[in-house]
């Protein structure tokens, strides 16, 4: 079984669309959208959920007015200004560390834990999708990335999957790591646009940290061709490999429009090229089979 | 008065209007400028402002004097994210699990344990003309993106007007960036995708109670789609740019829009002009 993630260090680069493209190409697969804060390939995939978990991480202080004798104690410890003058706590603010219900000389504090999110595994008509859906405002991203993942491998492993395909989250921090470390292979999708560039940099350089091999695929590579020359040069100088140039197309934005994955809303350019991404990258992950054998 | 720009999630042009704001209101006043975008900081790219301060943004972590140190095993009991390990013979920092709060330190009954600062990013600032740029960039494989945001925000001068340009998503490195706005504005475009993300970004700035307008990137055909639910929430539309090849051209460069098409200017500087008169004035930060 070989774990894929789809990466592109910023959003709306044509990802997920990517993502859910694979999920109607692909045999014998899991897929699980590893974007926990702002998921989007459900909207696609349009998911029954079947099991739907709580998600238990981290605990937040609260102080008991009755009790507390307003010594500022917890005020002054808390690295974090989460207690406001008034001797509340702001849950937003707190990161859980409990020092302040440590220090306090009444035991005004207690910690409760904390409950910031969900997950499910649900039945798609393309299998078995594992998803979560993190609270408004909350910790723990990474923490709940690396559960859906290992339920994620669980499940396969069960099954005799052939491929876990995850849509991974935008950015270079916790929830990204957590979604790539110990992945097989990473594609990260790319757009020849400067901030894209410099995206890309920052997100290979993740990669090569933590020992993922990397892919790239440079969408809308023709609105301009230089920085396409650009973005070739650095990753053939950093031994990345890039399995698909894929020109504009209207109907990547159309399929989005009509929901549909773009390989099954029409024949078109991208998709063309999208089948072939397809096929390269499993000779990639087939390869990286061998290769971990040997 | 603080606006930050946002949005659910990346590539919507958040930069784009962040820069576009602080360049047309430099016309004439000071304004800051603020990255707090620190996975993926991208601001430098639109404004030629060359880093003439750079300092490093530090999380303090513990470091045990041995010499002191009795193995007790209370500094591992009460830290809440495992970061220390104590054994019957060595005591065990994990850097990279510690967040900096300083429970072990105080609490250690030998005082066996000091703090050192562990760089992990860097803060970078920069001026041109009216313009201040701040700019926090996590290092790479670093996770505490929300201890950069917060030192980029110690910069915050609101002598003039600020602008933030904050990170996307919902979670924690959002509300570290946005917290204390006056106003957010919410950068999406007209698709499910731009839609549901929106949504989710509403859902944030209302849980902190941060007034909240809407721009549409690449509007066309499809705004309706957007229209239609800022209307059910009562959330005014701020300003629409259109789906334009020239405009994806400025902006696949590094031009700022209003750099590129100088006309813009006037439609900047009418969006802030129409952020303060929605705001009551008493309780803008000044
Ligand atoms: S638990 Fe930690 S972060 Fe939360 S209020 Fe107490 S000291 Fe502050
Ligand atoms: S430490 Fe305890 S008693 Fe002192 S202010 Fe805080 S809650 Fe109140
Ligand atoms: S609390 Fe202090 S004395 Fe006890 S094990 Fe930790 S460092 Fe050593
Ligand atoms: S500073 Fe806090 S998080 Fe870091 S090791 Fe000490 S107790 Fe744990």
């Amino acid at each position: 079984m070989k774990e894929l993630v789809i990466i592109s260090g910023k959003g709306g680069t044509g990802k997920t669309s990517i993502a859910a493209s694979f999920a109607a190409l692909a045999q014998r697969k899991l897929l699980v959208d590893c974007d926990v804060d702002a998921a989007d390939l459900h909207l696609i995939l349009k998911p029954q959920v079947k099991e739907n978990n709580e998600f238990w991480s981290g605990q937040s202080a609260f102080i008991d007015n009755e009790k507390c004798v307003e010594c500022g104690l917890c005020e002054k410890v808390c690295r974090f200004n989460a207690i406001t003058n008034n001797y509340v706590v702001d849950p937003i603010s707190c990161e859980g560390c409990g020092l302040c219900a440590r220090v306090c000389p009444v035991d005004a504090i207690t910690m409760k834990d904390n409950m910031p999110g969900h997950w499910f595994v649900s039945e798609t008509r393309y299998g078995t999708l594992v998803h979560a859906k993190l609270g408004i405002a909350e910790d723990n991203s990474g923490k709940l990335v690396t559960l859906i993942r290992t339920r994620a491998k669980a499940i396969a492993q069960e099954q005799s999957l052939d491929y876990i395909i995850s849509d991974g989250p935008p950015g270079t921090g916790c929830p990204v790591i957590a979604s790539l470390s110990g992945a097989d292979v990473a594609l990260l999708v790319t757009e020849p646009t400067l901030s894209g560039i410099h995206d890309l940099e920052r997100i290979v350089s993740v990669c090569q940290h933590f020992g993922v091999p990397a892919l790239a695929c440079i969408n809308k590579y023709d609105i301009n061709e230089q920085n396409t020359a650009k973005i070739e040069e650095y990753c053939n100088s950093n031994s990345v490999n890039i399995v698909a140039k894929i020109p504009f197309d209207n109907s990547m934005i159309q399929a989005l429009e009509h929901e549909m994955p773009v390989v099954e809303f029409s024949n078109s350019t991208a998709t063309q090229h999208i089948r072939a991404l397809w096929q390269n990258i499993v000779q990639e992950l087939d390869d990286a089979r061998t290769e971990k054998q040997t | 008065m603080i606006v930050s720009v946002a949005s659910g999630k990346g590539g919507t042009g958040k930069t784009l209007i962040a820069t576009s704001l602080a360049l047309s209101l430099s016309d004439q006043t000071k304004v800051q400028l603020l990255d707090c975008d620190v996975e993926e900081p991208n601001t430098h790219i639109f404004l030629d402002i060359k880093a003439e301060q750079s300092s490093p943004a530090l999380l303090l972590i513990p470091h045990i004097d041995e010499d002191k140190c009795t193995h007790c095993g209370v500094c591992a009991e009460v830290c809440a994210y495992n970061a220390i390990a104590a054994l019957p013979k060595k005591v065990l920092v994990f850097p990279e699990l510690c967040h900096g709060c300083g429970a072990c330190s105080y609490l250690c009954p030998e005082s066996a344990i000091t703090e050192e600062g562990k760089e992990i990013g860097v803060i970078k600032q920069g001026s041109s003309g009216n313009i201040r740029l701040v700019a926090g960039e996590l290092t790479l494989g670093e996770v505490a993106a929300p201890t950069v945001i917060r030192e980029v925000k110690r910069h915050i001068d609101t002598a003039g007007d600020v602008i933030i340009d904050a990170s996307p998503g919902t979670s924690c490195p959002v509300i570290e960036a946005i917290k204390d706005s006056d106003f957010c504005l919410l950068v999406t475009e007209p698709t499910p995708f731009g839609l549901n993300d929106l949504s989710l970004a509403v859902e944030t700035t209302r849980k902190l109670g941060i007034p909240t307008g809407v721009i549409i990137n690449r509007a066309g055909d499809n705004d309706q789609l957007i229209e239609q639910y800022c209307q059910e929430q009562d959330i005014p539309i701020l300003l629409r740019i259109p789906l334009d090849r020239n405009i994806a051209v400025l902006y696949s460069k590094g031009i700022p829009l209003v750099e590129g098409m100088p006309d813009w200017r006037r439609d900047f500087l009418q969006l802030f002009h129409r952020i303060k008169e929605m705001l009551p004035t008493a309780e803008v930060s000044r």
